[in-house]
């Protein structure tokens, strides 16, 4: 009975401090919702209340109205699928080098990547800016992808580095001896064998690309090729006190993280923990 | 051995292919762009026509290192990182033991503790950046109204000190998911028999977490405090958003704000590189030295 109740009491105590924690990063959220729904004219009332009086969505269509919002939304999808899309490829071609392929110099090549790990990102910024002027690639969304693919690029293969050798060697020298080329094996059994490890790749360079603000900060100054940060950002700086329709603006900005994080963190996990992300 | 038979050539074609496009992005938008920063460094650089630019030594550096501006974000910035990341760690760390026990819902207190995670810095900064607020912000409110610990509002904002608590909080706040996230994975490794064996030898709570837990995790700990701190001394959009980088009188900078003041208002793109290059030098140094420290320990 003593144990029984010492479980049964530790059990509370685990909710407990759970529900604490989970209050202490949802407030936070909760309390952006709420003042997205309040009119103007309650943005700064004393007390500061977490239940909108009368509620309105009024913010919502004026946020999205103003600015081209749709456009910097579009903006932001493209960039952020292109990015994952092209990091996927990329990465997981480099990986399939360095876990399967004969590559001379193969260890010194991926150090050479891997300190593309070690690199403060925006340490990098003033001479990416430099090489995409020359390049023509400002104020471009291939300029923020092309960038974005390449910040990337150490983490992902290293992640999927770590998937592909797990994979049995068997499958592919079975493959082999069917006359089947590396190519074939790549697309046929090392991808759709790694979904995990793609899951992960996803997750992390949508959100990073999703979210990224820096780059694009400095990139982008036409008008029409912002992404959802720097817009998001700006309004803020040019209407100080518009809160509601700041955080309208953003929780629309969130809405594609928290379903593409819902729909793959099922495999985030279990992907982390196979990839040897852990060290 | 060194000819090559013609199965071997066309291997090393095809290995190639796999890698071309990836080593062609990292040259052109990576390597390339760290040496061309590297040369700046030393140049009074004229960005408009740089074949004016002037050599300039190391004046760029000594420069920053005399600029009490300076001085005062790289303490800024290791403070941010002393506080951030042991917080980070230890919230992180319980979470993730909280979690790795059978509870109900377990997916769903995942996915709300990451939350923080996958926003944006940008809307997560404008959001502290409104509950700090001075005159009616939700925190004096709390901390006034409804705890009775202040007894009149706090300008948080306009003070240089008092700036960093919402920066501070934010840090440790928008990071504790994905550290308990990678904490909870090193647990799940941990082999269960070995903790029931130790339970049936009649070690407690505490002794089985100290004595067998915390040792087997202790790799992905040091991947954690390395990746942590670099993350942190990079602190660069909270600074930005919150206190418009150095507000007030530029005693709130952290290094990356200054460089990009230096860079893209001043168009002074010798400094920028000289500061992003000491920046990258301070990680380097500090993660090498963590990394020594940390293996010296697990030989003793």
């Amino acid at each position: 009975m003593g144990i029984k109740r010492r479980r049964a009491l530790s059990k509370a105590l685990t909710y407990f401090l759970l529900i604490a924690g989970v209050a202490i990063v949802f407030i936070p959220f909760w309390y952006m919702i709420v003042t997205s729904l309040k009119p103007q004219s309650y943005i700064f009332e004393i007390p500061p209340r977490m239940w909108p009086r009368d509620a309105t969505l009024r913010n919502y269509t004026v946020a999205l109205g103003k600015d081209l919002f749709g456009l910097y939304f579009l903006n932001s999808l493209v960039v952020a699928v292109v990015t994952t899309g092209l990091t996927i490829s990329v990465s997981s071609m480099l990986a399939y080098a360095f876990a399967r392929l004969r590559v001379p110099f193969k260890e010194s090549l991926f150090y050479l990547l891997l300190t593309g790990m070690m690199i403060p990102p925006v340490m990098l910024i003033i001479p990416q800016f430099i090489v995409s002027k020359q390049l023509g690639l400002l104020d471009s969304l291939t300029g923020l992808v092309l960038v974005y693919v390449t910040m990337n690029l150490a983490m992902q293969t290293f992640l999927l580095r770590g998937f592909f050798e797990d994979i049995p060697r068997e499958l592919e020298d079975a493959a082999l001896i069917d006359g089947a080329g590396r190519w074939t094996i790549f697309w046929r059994i090392i991808i759709p064998l790694s979904r995990p490890g793609l899951a992960v790749v996803t997750i992390f360079t949508f959100l990073y690309s999703w979210d990224e603000f820096p780059w694009a900060n400095v990139a982008i100054k036409e008008t029409t090729r912002r992404t959802l940060p720097i817009a998001i950002a700006l309004f803020q700086s040019e209407h100080l006190t518009e809160w509601g329709q700041v955080f309208a603006a953003s929780i629309v900005a969130l809405i594609p993280v928290v379903l593409v994080f819902a729909l793959f963190q099922r495999y985030f996990i279990q992907g982390i923990s196979t990839s040897g992300l852990k060290g | 051995m060194l000819t090559a038979t013609k199965r071997d050539r066309r291997e090393f074609l095809t290995a190639a292919l796999f890698l071309l496009p990836g080593f062609l992005l990292f040259l052109l938008f990576l390597i390339g762009p760290m040496g061309y920063s590297f040369r700046i460094s030393f140049y009074d650089w004229k960005i408009v026509n740089p074949a004016k630019s002037q050599w300039v030594g190391l004046a760029n550096y000594t420069e920053a290192l005399a600029n009490p501006i300076f001085r005062r974000a790289v303490l800024n910035t290791l403070a941010y990182a002393l506080v951030t990341v042991p917080a980070q760690m230890i919230i992180g760390l319980s979470v993730a033991v909280l979690l790795n026990q059978a509870i109900r819902g377990r997916a769903l207190f995942r996915v709300i503790y990451y939350l923080p995670v996958i926003t944006s810095w940008v809307i997560v900064s404008l959001l502290f950046e409104y509950m700090f607020s001075g005159q009616a912000g939700l925190v004096n409110y709390i901390l006034r109204d409804v705890l009775g610990v202040i007894s009149k509002n706090i300008f948080w904002l306009a003070d240089p000190i008092l700036a960093f608590v919402p920066i501070h909080l934010l840090g440790i706040w928008k990071g504790v998911g994905w550290t308990a996230i990678i904490c909870l994975a090193g647990l799940q490794s941990i082999p269960q028999t070995m903790l029931e064996a130790a339970e049936v030898d009649g070690a407690g709570v505490l002794a089985r977490f100290f004595n067998i837990t915390l040792p087997l995790l202790r790799p992905t700990l040091v991947f954690l405090l390395v990746v942590l701190t670099i993350g942190a001394l990079n602190v660069y959009i909270s600074g930005l958003l919150i206190t418009n980088g150095g507000d007030p009188l530029d005693l709130t900078h952290f290094i990356l704000t200054l460089m990009y003041e230096a860079t893209f208002s001043r168009l002074d793109f010798g400094s920028g590189a000289a500061m992003s290059y000491l920046l990258t030098i301070f990680v380097f140094i500090i993660s090498v030295v963590q990394l020594r420290m940390l293996r010296r320990k697990t030989e003793v």
